[in-house]
């Protein structure tokens, strides 16, 4: 297949066309400038992040200049430090995702591997509650929070957001528990494994680097949650309300912000990149591999 | 646990009761506890799940037929479909309503289609084919809310502000790049390789073999995408605040103002109800399409 065209060593031919030819080439050059193009402000907004508030401004834009960590340093020391919003979104987005494998794989457990009868609707109820606009859910959270005593408190960020990455990670990791082959469960029963053994020795080894995956996803999701932290703390910000807060004050801001954003950015972009392939999984609920 | 061939049938069972000589007990007993057994570890996340998602809907549902305002004390009275009609007769809520509407068709319109090209255009084998799809990732990536701050604070400027506003559409549109993606990845690599030998035409092994292949994808991601776009709310409170004027308030932004802004949590909830009611109309399609691809891609279960 692969040596219908002589010109192009095959090494270098493609699997499914057969052989690269011009349009080939010119529609790889097309991903390319398209690549580079989505990717840019990406990049421009790091190199900005290197710049002083002076050099950010300048027109035209400068791709050489001297490199400064100012930025960075007010952003994590300062008056309007990051570290405090920061390590709060830490904590929420930890326990929030502890809390979700916590729930989720027992209960995707039982909706795969040792099913109850009305698994399909179960699922399915789970999914429906992903559908729920969270608006017109906010209004009685904001006043039994209030009530309470709950705003401000990374609690009820952790409690909502357990909810809201709960179906999620049912579906993913439901996902992942129906590939583990029948025949090797069944081998381990017939062998005399408990449901310990079975649990330790079979399942946890083939679903690890799935439940690694979706931890990272529901991490992504809560790491990035706007809405319920806008609306239940004011005095105790996560870091994507304490990013637009910040540049509400006057003045040249365009490289602390980059900065800024940078920090907020780059747990997510290691995670992303590492759990790429695994994005589609989480983003379909499971249902495309 | 002694297991020989003729007690291997009845294995479940005397696991389900941890019985160690097989001795079976009466049979409803024995199912019941089986039965109990499967249900008990998807119980905690059930009960989780009912009562910190399901509770505040039936909530906000009771909110929207009564009138209240939060800084009128006493002011929580029984109002009927009252606020609804309030809701309604309120031209920003029926502009945040058609303007909701329209955000979303157009931005879901968008992403389709450069969702569709984007995989079209990674689905081939090429030189730094992985770099490519990282890089087209990576604007997904970023905290949404600092894509919108830099679109803000850079979108006058003549070469910045036309990339971020040519970005925009794009990161709402990578859950249907990435999955248009994934059905790519599925598809039938066989019916390529024949209609390639059979002498097809590009747009033909298009339109004939991929399309229909993915067709699917492109619906799952339409539909999830709406239902995530529905829900819009970062976006509006950073950019614009709804403005300028109200012209670009949707109901998320609309409810928002009611509660915190106006504590009329009547109004907002009314608005609420309306949301629940639009979401619930596409999320019924995205459940069909879903399950129609569970039983596809997991037959097992």
């Amino acid at each position: 297949m692969a040596a219908t065209t002589v010109a192009l060593p095959p090494a270098r031919a493609s699997r499914r066309w057969g052989h690269q030819n011009a349009w080939g080439y010119f529609w790889s050059f097309i991903a390319w400038v398209l690549a580079i193009f989505l990717f840019f402000p990406v990049f421009w907004m790091v190199l900005t992040s290197f710049k002083t508030e002076g050099a950010a401004y300048t027109y035209p834009p400068r791709f050489i200049f001297h490199p400064t960590l100012s930025e960075y340093d007010s952003v994590f020391s300062g008056v309007q430090s990051f570290t405090k919003p920061f390590e709060h979104s830490i904590f929420v987005t930890l326990f929030s995702t502890a809390l979700v494998l916590i729930l989720a794989i027992p209960a995707a457990y039982s909706l795969s591997i040792n099913p109850i009868k009305k698994w399909r609707n179960v699922l399915f109820f789970f999914l429906t509650t992903k559908m729920l606009p969270y608006v017109a859910a906010v209004i009685p959270i904001f006043i039994v929070a209030k009530d309470l005593h709950l705003l401000n408190n990374e609690w009820s960020l952790v409690i909502l957001y357990t909810s809201m990455n709960l179906p999620l990670a049912i579906w993913m990791i439901r996902s992942f528990l129906v590939e583990v082959p029948k025949g090797l469960l069944e081998a381990a029963r017939i062998d005399g494994a408990g449901l310990w053994v079975e649990i330790t020795r079979v399942i946890m080894p083939i679903t690890l680097p799935g439940i690694a995956a979706t931890a990272l996803i529901c991490s992504i999701f809560a790491w990035n949650e706007f809405f319920f932290a806008q609306s239940l703390t004011t005095t105790n910000p996560t870091m994507s309300v304490f990013l637009v807060s910040s540049i509400q004050s006057e003045g040249l801001y365009w490289a602390h912000l980059a900065a800024a954003s940078t920090v907020a950015s780059l747990p997510v972009i290691l995670a992303g990149w590492i759990a790429q392939k695994q994005l589609v999984r989480g983003l379909s609920f499971g249902a495309l591999k | 646990m002694t297991t020989t061939p003729s007690s291997l049938q009845q294995l479940p069972v005397d696991r389900a009761l941890g019985s160690v000589n097989g001795q079976a007990p009466p049979r409803a007993v024995t199912a019941r506890a089986e039965a109990w057994k499967r249900r008990l570890p998807l119980m905690p996340a059930l009960i989780y799940v009912i009562i910190v998602t399901q509770a505040p809907f039936a909530v906000t549902l009771w909110y929207s037929f009564r009138r209240w305002n939060l800084l009128i004390p006493g002011s929580n009275k029984f109002a009927g479909l009252q606020e609804y009609r309030a809701a309604f007769d309120d031209p920003a809520f029926r502009q945040a309503a058609v303007r909701t509407v329209e955000m979303t068709a157009s931005a879901v319109i968008l992403a389709m289609l450069m969702g569709t090209g984007m995989a079209l255009l990674v689905n081939r084998k090429f030189f730094g084919r992985g770099v490519v799809r990282t890089l087209l990732i990576t604007p997904f990536l970023i905290m949404p809310v600092a894509t919108d701050l830099l679109f803000k604070t850079t979108i006058y400027d003549p070469v910045f502000g036309f990339l971020d506003y040519v970005l925009k559409p794009l990161g709402v549109g990578q859950v249907n790049w990435l999955g248009t993606h994934a059905g790519l990845q599925g598809e039938d690599l066989e019916a390529l390789e024949a209609a390639h030998v059979d002498g097809a035409t590009t747009i033909k092994t298009f339109v004939y073999i991929t399309f229909p292949n993915i067709k699917r994808y492109m619906d799952l991601g339409v539909l999830l995408g709406s239902i995530f776009i529905v829900q819009t709310f970062g976006e509006v409170f950073t950019m614009t605040a709804g403005g300028p004027g109200t012209s670009t308030t949707n109901l998320p932004y609309y409810l928002y103002e009611q509660v915190f802004n106006n504590f009329t949590v009547g109004v907002g909830a009314a608005a609420g109800i309306i949301v629940l009611i639009l979401t619930e109309i596409v999320a019924s399609f995205a459940l069909r399409l879903l399950s129609g691809l569970l039983v596809a891609s997991a037959g097992a279960g």
